[in-house]
């Protein structure tokens, strides 16, 4: 299987044939991957060299004059280093690009810290008006990818990872899947993290969502689902530990409920090593789910 | 457009002051107390190609003004020219006025972006010079005004690099000088544009003819930068 990121270049670069509105930016990463497209749509795919501050700021520009932006690089590099561009080149400017990122939360973990960006969603969370797709497969990363460019002049963020589960599912850009029933308790598993969860509710009378798009987030499918299996919610998100707990929280403002939001941890681990080493590091593998999800709505 | 009701004429340089003063409440107040003044009217007097009448034509030149603060010289320039009603002015910085003590773009009739942030408007002004010339429009220049010492942030010599490499001929920075940065060696501003391979014009800020020759100087295959030096702000 490809990764999600191997999927991109070739998705967005039929896009620019298609759709003479869009443009292409990039700060050196994956520049190798639209070589091609760029020989055929030269000013519509800017590589501005290791520059991210400008990187945003000249894709606001562009959106300013029409165009609808793509714009590429590891994810601590996209939303951490030029947060502030985000926040005003696009935000307080009005004006919309879709901002697709690689690497995650620890997609090269012999990498380091440098190079992991679990509080992205998180730190977008601290802005109005952003769309954000967690896919969780390299064919749903095509759809919400394609989902992203034709959203107007919306602000979208793709977040895309070399986690994922064995199998697509037919995410629609907006709403949550259910992918289990039961009557004790609701997981929603966001993007790559629904094959461990599965594994781990297996034994669990548990109903499980899966959500690609997290923001804005499917309120109303996680209050139907707390209408069979009671309002014990568990969060398990492949970034940020309790991303999505306000927006949980908000969801069930109404009724008494107790919310468990799973995630990457905090702390640095200043360790290197693999993805799997990580993923048990911070306790999201399919045994440790089994017993904090298990502990959880057993306590109910 | 007409200053008064009655007097249908249009807006002069010297109108320029009892436009500011409905917004600062100084009577007294000059030209020479907003170092942008004087760029900015021969900007739009006789160098850029705008209208209210056409605020969205998408091949009208674009003015960014990068600089936000101190924004009054801007809008009385808008007003003169017919963006803004002039009416606006005296509620300038309350609660229900459009206008800012930092432009907002939104707000803002005639106004490309906001601002106040320093180091946001050339990066925003080199996406604009790529998406114009992207969808073929390659006679709309793009124009940005910035300080010498908002060119502190770095993220301008991201931008000015990128530029002068890439040869955007219709992007151009004009920089008012006024000699406000902490730490800076004559002639550096200009030295760093030349160095990014950017066209260079050093200028008298308050000299409109001056200021005219350097705007229109032809710089094929460049961007191109103005230095336009102006009374330092510690004088």
């Amino acid at each position: 299987m490809d990764t999600m990121r191997e999927r991109f270049a070739p998705v967005v670069s039929r896009i620019l044939d298609e759709d003479p509105r869009v443009a292409v930016v990039l700060a050196e990463i994956g520049k190798d991957g639209f070589a091609e497209a760029r020989r055929r749509h030269p000013h519509r795919v800017i590589n501005v060299g290791i520059r991210e501050q400008l990187l945003i700021g000249a894709g606001a520009g562009l959106a300013l004059t029409g165009l609808r932006p793509v714009v590429h690089t590891f994810a601590s590099f996209l939303v951490e280093r030029p947060f502030e561009q985000l926040k005003l080149d696009l935000g307080h400017q009005d004006a919309g690009a879709v901002l697709v990122s690689a690497a995650a939360s620890f997609d090269w973990p012999a990498g380091g810290y440098t190079h992991m960006a679990p509080g992205d969603v998180a730190l977008l969370d601290t802005l109005d008006g952003w769309t954000v797709h967690v896919p969780g497969h390299p064919d749903e990363a095509e759809t919400l990818l394609r989902h992203a460019v034709a959203a107007g002049d919306d602000k979208v963020y793709v977040r895309l990872s070399v986690q994922a589960n064995r199998q697509a599912h037919a995410v629609d850009g907006a709403r949550a899947l259910t992918v289990r029933e039961g009557r004790r308790g609701v997981v929603v598993a966001v993007g790559p993290m629904l094959d461990a969860v599965l594994d781990a509710t297996e034994g669990l009378d548990t109903t499980v969502l899966y959500m690609t798009t997290v923001r804005p987030f499917d309120a109303a499918a996680l209050r139907r689902a707390t209408g069979a299996a009671g309002t014990d919610v568990v969060l398990v998100e492949p970034y940020l530990a309790g991303t999505s707990t306000a927006a949980a929280g908000e969801a069930l403002a109404d009724v008494p409920h107790r919310v468990l939001g799973l995630g990457v941890g905090r702390r640095e681990l200043r360790r290197y090593g693999t993805v799997a080493e990580h993923v048990a590091a911070h306790g999201l593998d399919a045994g440790a789910l089994q017993k904090r999800i298990g502990d959880f709505v057993a306590g109910a | 457009m007409t200053i008064t009701e009655g007097t249908p004429r249009p807006a002069t340089h010297a109108d320029l002051p009892g436009l500011m003063s409905l917004m600062t409440g100084d009577e007294k107040h000059g030209p020479a107390a907003t170092s942008t003044l004087d760029v900015l009217w021969v900007l739009y007097d006789r160098v850029l190609r705008v209208s209210p009448k056409r605020p969205d034509d998408p091949a009208r030149d674009r003015f960014l003004l990068s600089k936000g603060h101190g924004p009054m010289a801007y809008y009385a320039v808008l007003a003169a020219k017919g963006f803004v009603p002039v009416d606006w002015l005296p509620g300038f910085g309350s609660y229900d006025s459009p206008l800012g003590h930092h432009p907002d773009r939104t707000l803002v009739p005639g106004a490309e972006i906001g601002s106040g942030s320093l180091g946001h408007g050339l990066p925003l002004a080199v996406g604009t010079a790529l998406g114009l010339r992207a969808q073929g429009l390659d006679e709309p220049a793009v124009w940005v005004l910035v300080g010498d010492a908002e060119l502190d942030e770095g993220s301008n010599h991201e931008a000015i690099a990128f530029a002068g490499a890439e040869g955007l001929e219709r992007l151009h920075t004009v920089v008012v000088d006024n000699a406000s940065a902490s730490h800076a060696l004559p002639g550096g501003i200009s030295a760093r544009f030349e160095a990014a391979g950017w066209s260079a014009v050093t200028a008298d800020g308050r000299d409109h003819e001056a200021l005219h020759s350097a705007f229109t100087v032809a710089h094929p295959g460049r961007p191109h930068v103005v230095v336009a030096r102006v009374e330092p702000k510690s004088a």
